[in-house]
Parts: C-alpha cells; structure tokens; sequence
C-alpha cells in the first residue's frame, strides 16, 4: 500500500523502523529470583540484586534465555551461539545499579523477517535486524505526593525482549499490521504476552520522510508509545511535522521525542545534544553466553504452530477460505476452539457457526473465548446433533442461543424441550393433511399454477410440527400431496 | 604468646586445650585495645561480648569434639566483605552508615568453618590505593619502623593495608584480604606476613564490595604459608550465586606446603628486573633464587614481553569497571545522601561528599576511557593488551611450574611519600598487576629484612588453578628464609 503525504513542493514518502520492548513471559527477572507478577505491590518484588546492594551479582535466568531463542526462531531469525551482555550506563532514579545489562554488541539473535497483511490481502516482508535481552527499569511514582516522588523496583531487572526492525516500514497501516503481528508471534510462542496497556509490550517509533528514490534523511524516535493506534498517529503527525519543517526550508533535528496522545502531537523529550554517553562495555560479571545448537534445536522442535502455518493449514484441512482462516488464527484461542469445534466434522459449517452465531453471541455479552459459555466441545456436539438429524438448522439456532444462556449442553436442550426432529411421515402427513384443510384456498390456487405458495405451505407445516419436522421430509411429502 | 600463634598452632593448642577460645579471643581484643587506636588497623571491632559468646560456643565445640578447621581462631575481615549485621563501609564515607542484611559468599563460608570474627579492617577507600592512605577512616600505620627513625610514620601497604597491619602485630591471626591489583601482595611484604590472592574464581565474589570486577579476588593474609593454604581451603570454593566462580573442587591446600619441589622449574621472567629496582631487593631475589635451586629447582629464564604494558593496561580497565561499579552509589536506596532540589543534584551532592579524592580520580579515568570516541584508543586497546599479557604467561608456563619475582619495588614507604605523583603510587604495584591481569594465582612470602630493618617479600606466581605448587615452593621459600621477625608495634612486644 502506498501512503503518500502531498506537500507543496512534491510527494513524500515516510520511511519508519521500530524498535519493540517486549517483556518476557518467565516466573522470574532476567538476572535475579524475584517474581515478575504483574500489578503487586510496589517495592514487594525486589532482591537485594535488584536493588542493587553493595556486591550483589547478576545470575542469568536460563528459562529467558530459551524465550528469547524461541522468539528468535518464531521470527524466522538467525539464532547466535555466542552472544554477549554489555552494561549501558547512565544515572537514573529508576535505575538502581546506575546501569543497564543489555545486548549492545552482540545479541543473541540476528536477522529475521516477518510477514505482514495488508487491507486487500496483499503482503509485505518486514525486515527484522535484531533481537536482545535487556533489564527493565523499576518505576517513578510523581502522583502521590505534591513534594516528593516515589520508586517502585517491583520491575527492576524484568526480563525485555528489544526486536528492531529495518526501517522497511512505508505507512501507519503497516506499522499497525506489523505491530499486530509480532503480537501475534509472540502470544503463539508464549514468549511475551503482548499486553500493551500493561506496559509488556512498548515500541520506539523511528520516523523519517523523504521524497521518492531519494536516500533516508534525519530521522527522530518517537521514545515508549504504548498502543498500536498511538504508534499508527504519532507517525501521522510526525511524518507531517517533518515534511512542514523541510518545505519551510528547515532541517529536521535528530532527536528524541514524545507523542501527546491527547493532543495528536509528538514533542523534544531530549536533543541531539543532549543524548546520553551510555558508555558500553561488556558486563564483568557475567561470562559471555554461549549457547549449543542442540539446545536450540530441541527448542525449535518443541515450537508451537505459528499464525501462517496454521492458516494455511486450516484452509487445506477444513476447506475455509483464506479470509475466515485469517479470523480464526488471530488469536491462538479461537484458533484452538475453532479446531475442536471442526475437528472431524463439517469444517465449513463449523466456521460459520463460530464466526457467526458464536462471535455474535460474545460480542452482545462481551465475553472472549476464554470466558465463553459455550465449551468448543459442546459445540462440537450441537453439530453432530444436525449432522445425525436430530434436529434441523433452524431449531440449532435456538439450541444455540439456550446454549449461550444456560451452558447446558445440547443433548439436554434438546431432550428437555423436546426438540427432537420430527421424521415420522405419518405425523408429517398429519401435519399436511391439517394445513391443507384449513387453507383450503390456497390449495386450489396452488393447484391453479401459483407455485410461489409451495413456500407458503412449508412454512405452516413447519409451524404446525413446531418447526421441528425434518425439512425435506416434509417438502417431499407436501409436494406429493399438493400435487396428487 | 596467644597473639603470635600461627592458626595451625592456635588450632592444636585449642584442641590440647592448652588454652581455650575464650582466652584467645579475650587476648586479641585486649591486643587491639591497647594497639589499635594507634595503627588504626580496623575501622570496626565487634562488640567483645558478642565475640566471647562465640569464643564460648566454640569452646564447646572443642569440648563436644565436633570443632570444625578454624574454630574459635580470630580472624580480622577486610570492611570490604559484607557481613551481616556488622557495618561495611568500604572505608568509604558513602557507606558510613550501611549495615548490610546479607553475608558475603566468602564470610560464610569463614563462619561455617568456626572462624570467629574479630573486626573489619581498614582498607583504602573502596580498595583503591597502595598505601592505605585513602580510608575516610584515616590512614592505618604500619606496625614496622624504620631501624633507628621510629618517628617516622611507615604506609602498610594496600589496598588490605588494615589486614596486614593487623596480622603483623597481632590483633587477629589472619585476615582476609582482597586483591585487584596487588592489594594482598603488596601489604603483606610492606607488613611481614604471607599474602595469597588465588586465580581469578577459585572465591565467589558475591557480597564483597565490587571495585573491578574482572580483576577482584578475594584471598587469605596470614603469618605463614600453610596457614594461607588452611584459610584458603575454607574460602573457596563454587557459587551459583558468582557467574564468574569456578566449579573446580577444591583440594587440601594446607597440604602442599611441605611437599618436595625437586624438579620444579622456576622462572625469572627478565621483564621484572626493572631499572630504578633497589639493589636490596634485587639481592633478596637472587637470595631467593639461590634457595629454590638448593631445594632441587631448575632455574630457567624466562621471558614476560608484555608485562612493560601491564599497569598501563590496568589503570585502563580497573577505573572503567569501577567507574561503572561505582554508580550505584547515588544515595537513593542506602547510604548517605545529600538533598538538593534535582535528581542529578542529589547525585552530584551525595557522590562528591561520600567519595573521596583517590576514588573520584579513578571513576573520573574510567568514565573517560569508556567514552565515546576514546573507547576504542582506551578500553578496546587495553582489553586487546590484556589478552597478550595473559598469554605470556601461558606461554611461560609451558617451561615453567612457577615464576619467582620480587613481591613490590621497594620496602614499606613513609606517609607522605609518593604523593606528589599518582603514577608514583601506581609504581607500587608493577609486579603484581601482571598477575591480576592474567588472573593467575600469586603469593607473596617475607623472606627477610632491608638494611632498615623492614621486610621484603618475594612472590611466586602459578598456572590457573595451581595454587598447590604455588604453596609448595612458597612453603620451601619460608623454610629457607626462616622469616622469624617481629615489627617494634606488636601487641606482646616489650611484654
């Protein structure tokens, strides 16, 4: 897709990379025992590591180790045996060690590529540069009191995940659907659980335009935006405060910035010239890291299925169409509940159902899959009761919405309200031979060449049985008697 | 005679109940009573009442036979170590006031094999320096003086200037020490008594205050060498909690001392004959040379090429690492900290009142030589260095078990000496940076004294991991020497 920003003096075109922190699912912090449960209270997950005391050590956490080489391998990325850890130095509140122990030089996994859809379904290679572990900082509390602010090091030390990406990005859309999908990536591998209002998955915007065909031109990074909507306009205004600074004849300045989301604007957070030494140099008290490829094949081997294989998947083995197993992937959880569901039966009718009347249904609750009073299970089972003739489509509909409304499953519904379909012809021809009698005239104009009213007499049968007659049966039988 | 007792000794006459623990205990705490406010040797004593009831527990140990190897022996601990409940300063004002809630992997470890700690010794501020003339706590003296000049105040050497002081004159019967550069080497020859800094691993780091962490090792100061090897036995040894500590088991050091060195080979690596060496101490190697060949050692040449680079290089590498080591001394989370009106005032105020001169210079050297555009001609380059240092000895060991050189260029110093100049005072420790570089066992040994009446020591430096033959030709060196002296200041001089 091509997003072209029309200035005075010409087309722009914007050139974008980004750079997302991803923090790692694992019990405990990238070098230390603490806990990394979200939302304690502060100051209540923090070693004396942490905090750095006087001679604590680092001690690498090797279950973040094989989170990160997941990761690597999920993003199709070149996994390095031998990588390093630096310390990045600078002075802090929230920084108790007055550094950070980064993967400066040499991270731990090298170039990869994710595949991004666009509106339209066309595609695009996202390049990524690098993957690398780093500690998270603790955080500063202003709000609690007028004087003084407050340090809560409950994430000091946290496992983060930094994936850089080329800056082949060329439209918010495609920030967007890349954001998405790395977010997907992840939530597959377990790896980070990408919940963006809860600060586990951050990016730093890199923006830049420029004029086609020409080579990049300064760029400015937009520091911690925390939605994927937010990274999508803090480029919009960006991309547009740079194009009014070059067409005024200015020079955009290398620097550091916020987006205000409330004002749909980004501004200086620090200069160029500001911008901090940090100084790096490797770690002393780690020894480099260095991995064997045996591990990371077995790692590899144990990998789950990631969102494109499985979409191709679906489409082959349940016939879907790209388009619904696009939707069913999207989320591992429908993904898995539409595979139960389908599992052995009709794949296209299972798709309908959970992308009709189930999506339906959790969108008027508000509820999600994992919520969902429906089991896959149960479902499973309200379409063998169709598939066996049990009962018809229509009556599974308000199976369906009973279902939903009580959890019960669809045998009981069906037991219990005798929705039973109805296949005994002489009960049918009852039926027939009822709506017949009281619709006399309609009967003769029927017979007088009105066709259309063959629909008519379907209906009122169907109402007569309580809509619970085997539809051909009874189309079979009310054509037979209509016409005799 | 309770405080001129080697730890072997005091361990047999503990277990002859000869004497008990609470006597040798009461005997060093009446000993730095008397001698410490003038050597100042220890910036904390631990409270007497809290030692005699340890001294107790380990009476009756002894009694009940279950004594464990260091039982009741008082042993002094460089204020550098973390120990639980005992304030740490790290002879630094910025920690004037911590006292941590841990123990440090090492203490532990002394605590477990029944050492009973006595006080936390002196120490240049954050184990920067070679004199012991950087402690915000004062200088401490070195108990030895200048045959007839005993007004003149003599340094103790450093950085584990307190310990060796300590050990020399007899407030604690070892102690332990930390070695960077020198920092146990180099004291215990300016004081007299034997100085182990073991390869770079052999004790876990975790708890003792960090000043360049690629180079520190902790390690035992003591008044011979088989009490080195004893002492050394209950430090070492693996620390998941140290990613830098080695796994290696830990053999009986204690019995190496005594064993044959017939055969060995020893090398004196030219690099070491340094123009400006004192003609006595060259003498005292040449002495030294001469035992070890009686003893049945080859004597080979050898050659350091790129020990001429090794203090250079060190004063590279400690300052960067420490100048990052250093940084989390801002006053927020522990320590003393001074308010202003900013985040980076406080920073400013509290590190340039809680650090001294000698520690502001080095983390002032190290900020730079990481900077960027420096980084490269510095740290990079030095890093490079380091490597080929490293591999000199490597490739000298391939010829040789062991290197002899002297332990330091001259003998204890006055205060007030070597100031002028800092890279005067970095002199101080240019035979023992190459060790530390290489991260290869060394260990210094009193041989004799100078025509002052000051002692010198000579060091021998072993292969990673082989501190064994280092004990065994140091054990041969001290029975050579027959060391058997005294400093004037000594807790049972006159007496």
């Amino acid at each position: 897709m091509s997003y072209i920003i029309e200035g005075k003096t010409g087309n722009w075109e914007i050139v974008v990379g980004l750079e997302v922190h991803a923090q790692i699912i694992s019990q405990s912090k990238l070098f230390s025992g603490s806990s990394t449960t979200f939302g304690a209270e502060p100051n209540t997950q923090v070693s004396l590591v942490d905090a750095a005391f006087p001679g604590m050590l680092p001690v690498l956490n090797k279950e973040c180790v094989a989170q990160a080489v997941r990761t690597g391998l999920g993003l199709n990325a070149r996994i390095n045996l031998q990588s390093r850890f630096d310390r990045k130095n600078y002075f802090y509140a929230d920084l108790p060690q007055g550094y950070q122990i980064s993967q400066f030089e040499f991270p731990i996994v090298g170039e990869g590529t994710i595949e991004i859809e666009l509106p339209g379904g066309e595609t695009r290679q996202i390049g990524i540069t690098r993957l690398h572990m780093e500690q998270d900082a603790g955080k500063l509390l202003h709000d609690q009191d007028p004087a003084r602010s407050f340090v809560d090091l409950n994430r000091s030390g946290v496992a983060l995940m930094e994936i850089v990406s080329e800056p082949d990005i060329r439209a918010p859309e495609e920030a967007g659907a890349y954001l998405r999908k790395l977010r997907q990536i992840l939530r597959y591998l377990g790896t980070c659980d990408g919940n963006m209002d809860e600060g586990s998955m951050r990016a730093d915007v890199n923006v830049s335009v420029r004029k086609a065909g020409e080579p990049f031109r300064t760029r400015c990074e937009i520091k911690n935006v925390n939605s994927i909507r937010f990274v999508m306009q803090a480029i919009e205004a960006e991309a547009a405060r740079q194009v009014e600074i070059w067409e005024n004849g200015g020079e955009v300045d290398q620097e550091t910035r916020l987006f205000d989301p409330a004002r749909g604007e980004t501004r200086t957070m620090r200069s160029k010239e500001d911008a901090h030494d940090y100084r790096y140099f490797p770690d002393p008290d780690l020894l480099p890291l260095v991995i064997e490829q045996d591990w990371v094949d077995s790692l590899k081997a144990a990998l789950p299925e990631l969102p494109d294989a499985k979409r191709a998947r679906f489409q082959q083995e349940y016939g879907v169409t790209f388009y619904d197993a696009g939707v069913l992937v999207a989320e591992q959880s429908v993904a898995d509940y539409f595979e139960t569901v389908a599992k052995g039966r009709d794949g296209k009718l299972a798709v309908t159902w959970v992308t009709g009347d189930l999506f339906a249904a959790m969108n008027r609750m508000g509820r999600t899959i994992e919520n969902c009073p429906v089991s896959a299970q149960a479902l499973g089972k309200m379409l063998d009761l169709i598939a066996d003739g049990t009962i018809n489509g229509k009556i599974a509909k308000d199976v369906f919405e009973d279902m939903v409304e009580t959890g019960e499953s669809p045998d009981a519904i069906v037991e219990k309200k005798g929705l039973k379909q109805v296949t005994d012809t002489g009960v049918i021809d009852a039926a027939i031979d009822s709506v017949m009698t009281k619709n006399a005239d309609k009967v003769d104009e029927y017979r007088s060449g009105k066709d259309k009213l063959f629909g008519f007499f379907v209906g009122q049968v169907m109402k007569e049985t309580k809509g619970k007659a085997n539809p051909a049966l009874v189309n079979e039988a009310l054509k037979t008697k209509l016409n005799g | 005679m309770l405080t001129k007792l080697t730890l072997t000794e005091a361990r047999a006459g503990l277990a002859a109940r000869k004497f008990s623990a609470r006597d040798l205990a009461k005997a060093h705490l009446d000993a730095i009573d008397r001698l410490n406010p003038k050597l100042n040797a220890y910036i904390t004593v631990v409270p007497e009442q809290d030692v005699l009831t340890a001294a107790d527990a380990a009476d009756a140990r002894y009694a009940a036979g279950t004594a464990r190897p260091m039982e009741g022996l008082p042993v002094g601990v460089k204020d550098l170590f973390c120990t639980k409940g005992i304030k740490t300063t790290a002879a630094s004002k910025i920690l004037a006031n911590f006292i941590p809630p841990y123990e440090s992997t090492v203490t532990a470890r002394l605590l477990d094999a029944g050492s009973l700690f006595v006080g936390k010794t002196n120490l240049d501020e954050f184990a920067m320096g070679s004199a012991n003339i950087t402690s915000a706590y004062g200088a401490v003296l070195n108990p030895w003086q200048r045959k007839g000049d005993e007004a003149t105040a003599l340094v103790p050497g450093g950085s584990s200037g307190g310990s060796a002081a300590a050990v020399a004159a007899g407030l604690a019967l070892a102690a332990t020490g930390t070695d960077t550069g020198g920092s146990i080497r180099q004291p215990a020859a300016f004081c007299g008594i034997v100085g182990l800094k073991p390869t770079y691993g052999r004790c876990s780091r975790w708890g003792t205050i960090a000043y360049a962490s690629s180079l520190d090792q902790a390690g035992p100061m003591t008044r011979t060498v088989a009490d080195a090897g004893l002492m050394l036995e209950a430090m070492a040894g693996f620390d998941e909690k140290d990613s830098t500590c080695s796994n290696r088991p830990v053999p009986a050091f204690a019995q190496a001392v005594g064993k044959s060195i017939k055969g060995l080979r020893v090398g004196i690596p030219a690099e070491y004959r340094a123009p400006g060496l004192s003609p006595e101490i060259s003498a005292m190697w040449e002495q030294g040379i001469a035992w070890l060949r009686d003893a049945g050692c080859e004597i080979v040449d050898v050659s350091l090429p790129h020990t001429k680079y090794g203090l250079a290089t060190y004063y590279i590498i400690a300052p960067a690492e420490c100048s990052s080591n250093l940084a989390r001394y801002d006053g927020i989370r522990f320590g003393e900290r001074k308010d202003a009106a900013t985040l980076d005032g406080i920073y400013e105020a509290t590190r340039a009142a809680g650090f001294g001169e000698e520690v502001r210079s080095r983390i002032l050297m190290g900020t730079y030589v990481l900077s960027a555009g420096y980084y490269d001609a510095y740290y990079l380059k030095a890093q490079k260095v380091r490597t080929l240092i490293k591999r000199d000895f490597v490739e000298a060991f391939e010829k040789v078990d062991v290197l002899l050189t002297p332990t330091a260029p001259s003998a204890a110093f006055a205060q007030g000496e070597n100031m002028a100049d800092p890279v005067q005072m970095y002199l101080n420790d240019i035979f023992t940076v190459p060790a530390s570089m290489a991260g290869v066992p060394a260990l210094s040994v009193p041989v004799g004294l100078d025509s002052k009446g000051l002692p010198l020591g000579l060091q021998i430096i072993g292969r990673h991991f082989d501190e064994e033959t280092v004990l065994s030709v140091g054990g041969a060196l001290e029975a050579a020497a027959g060391f058997a002296h005294t400093p004037t200041l000594h807790a049972e001089a006159g007496a």
